[in-house]
């Protein structure tokens, strides 16, 4: 069971403050509202391009570094982001990300380029480049993670189960 | 079996287990932290997994102070829901001109050596200093702290950097800091602890180790530990009544990796725009023009910062065209320096004192530069945007180089007022 969508391509150690800038993400909380400004700072027509049909943000080294706000994936997910794929990832965004159910998938992403089509297989641990005809592999996420993944992020697992099940 | 590190003696004692590197672990915390930015999203979370109450409303605290006193309308009704939630909830909530929540926490002795806390706050991890494992979070993890008290960690493996040496006049804990985020770059210890040690260490107060320990996240690392001497036993006990359970590493621990740096060279740092690792030594950037310098933040807003930049703006007036804003880290911090005469001094040589609080350093009011300034900060990060506005340009360096800095309004290596 693979999601297919577009790849949109940026480079290394994307902050937080380029994810949502420091100047929407204090003054509210509507992230829909919000999502309007997602990788602004990089690529101002991210959202009109990715919300349009959803897409794979794909990107270098440590994706997410900087601040540990959760507007940043929220804003991605909110923008029809619907994983993002990078060589290594800052270790607070990658576990924002996972608690609000925002995939996060971590391999060689050199191959990839702006605009193919991806079709990624989390369980498998598969990303089959449709435009190449080429697959990447890649380590399914551990255990823990790949059930609060499942359950649709940390909140809907603690509601489900009353608190941890882990 | 090999013995442990701190990170792993703390995990063990808090989840029960005989926790090693890489071992998951679901684990009690001490204390639960968000600020303004975080908070109000931590709120939401709770509610969405229909929790109500927190598990003890004396380990949880929540503080607003990353735009505060609020500049806008928005930013005053995230304030109000995070007031009614300490009503509701009976945690305390630290209002405007409390000061910054990395400096109320260890200050109003909510956490101290031993302890396992979580913050919903990247520089959380700033308590290491004081033998507490600290870490930030985002809201749903705060949120999931609140309710149960628990949290689930992956152990980290952890990274030993010694400094061997003394520290020549002029240079700071910020500048041996400054030093290895250059020497590791941005991601040189994503999902590891640090350990500092070493005879600099020992020779630090307890206020600039705080200064180290924070700028741990800037490497990507999980949690910047110390171990807890007379010094930091003596600072606990002074702010706290909780029981201390300090943790020392083992003699055979399992390092990663041993950085030694020898810091009798060291010379004052600056990070340049726009990363924090983009670091190099003073004089590469001396001469640099600048308009807005600022002393304050989490990293170096404590008294013994300010006393350092008193002692050489004394009598001294800050150039033309330049600003200088000052923020103390904290309501208690403002009151003795008010009391040691640093604040009279600043307002006198031509600084702005602000409020308490974030503001400049995250860009929210209080300091935003114009486009194409440059400004000299005390700040932990850089980022293009960070203090609001993208076309400014943000250097880094100790309370000390600010200070030289804004009297001669360009970049000023600091050492000429120590000889």
């Amino acid at each position: 069971m693979g999601i297919t969508a577009k790849a949109f391509k940026y480079g290394d150690d994307i902050n937080t403050d380029y994810i949502i800038s420091g100047k929407y993400k204090f003054k509210s909380n509507d992230m829909k509202a919000m999502a309007v400004h997602a990788m602004e700072e990089l690529d101002p027509h991210y959202f009109e391009k990715v919300s349009e049909n959803g897409g794979f943000l794909v990107a270098g080294k440590n994706f997410g570094m900087g601040s540990s706000r959760e507007q940043a994936p929220l804003v991605l997910i909110n923008s029809d982001t619907k994983a993002v794929i990078a060589k290594s990832f800052a270790r607070i965004f990658y576990r924002n990300a996972i608690n609000t159910g925002l995939p996060v998938v971590i391999c060689d992403t050199d191959s990839i380029d702006g605009a193919d089509m991806l079709d990624l297989d989390l369980a498998a641990g598969v990303i089959h480049n449709v435009t190449q005809g080429t697959d990447i592999t890649f380590s399914p996420l551990p255990g823990v993670m790949a059930q609060l993944l499942a359950d649709g992020g940390l909140a809907a697992h603690f509601r489900k189960h009353g608190g941890f099940n882990l | 079996m090999p013995g442990k590190t701190i990170a792993e003696k703390i995990f063990s004692l808090h989840s029960g287990t005989d926790a090693h590197a890489g071992d998951i672990v679901v684990a009690d915390v001490d204390f639960v932290m968000g600020q303004d930015g975080t908070s109000p999203l931590a709120i939401n979370a709770l509610e969405d997994m229909g929790v109500k109450e927190v598990f003890d409303p004396s380990k949880v605290a929540l503080v607003i102070d990353h735009s505060s006193p609020s500049p806008v309308e928005g930013v005053s009704a995230l304030h109000t829901i995070m007031r009614n939630f300490g009503k509701t909830t009976g945690c305390t909530v630290y209002d405007v001109g409390c000061g910054v929540c990395h400096q109320l926490i260890p200050e109003r002795g909510h956490v101290v050596s031993g302890d396992l806390m979580v913050g919903c706050d990247s520089h959380t991890c700033t308590y290491g200093a004081i033998n507490v494992f600290s870490t930030g979070v985002g809201s749903t993890d705060g949120a999931a702290a609140m309710a149960s008290g628990k949290l689930w960690f992956n152990v980290p493996p952890t990274i030993k950097v010694v400094f061997n040496g003394t520290l020549p006049q002029g240079v700071f804990s910020k500048d041996l800091i400054l030093y290895l985020v250059g020497m590791m770059g941005a991601d040189g210890a994503t999902y590891k602890a640090l350990e500092f040690s070493g005879p600099v260490i020992d020779a630090l107060s307890v206020e600039a180790r705080m200064t180290i320990s924070n700028m741990a996240i800037e490497v990507g690392a999980k949690a910047g530990l110390m171990e807890a001497d007379d010094k930091t036993i003596a600072w606990c006990k002074a702010h706290s009544d909780k029981e201390l359970h300090p943790q020392s590493a083992d003699a055979d621990a399992v390092y990663e990796q041993i950085i030694e740096i020898n810091t009798d060279t060291i010379v004052p740092q600056i990070a340049k725009p726009h990363s924090v690792d983009n670091v190099s030594p003073i004089d590469e950037v001396e001469g640099t023009p600048i308009a807005q310098g600022f002393l304050g933040t989490c990293t170096n807003g404590r008294l013994e910062d300010f006393a350092v930049a008193a002692k050489i703006l004394e009598g001294k007036h800050i150039a033309d065209g330049v600003r200088f804003i000052v923020a103390p880290a904290s309501k208690d911090i403002y009151l003795q320096a008010m009391e040691a005469g640093y604040i009279q001094t600043f307002v006198h040589a031509g600084a702005c004192v602000v409020t308490p609080g974030c503001g400049p350093c995250v860009g929210t009011h209080d300091g935003v530069p114009s486009n194409g300034e440059n400004v000299i900060s005390t700040a932990n990060r850089n980022f293009k945007g960070r203090m609001g506005n993208s076309e400014a340009f943000i250097y880094l360096g100790s309370p000390a180089t600010v200070a030289a800095s804004v009297i001669e309004g360009k970049i000023t290596d600091p050492r000429k007022y120590f000889r």
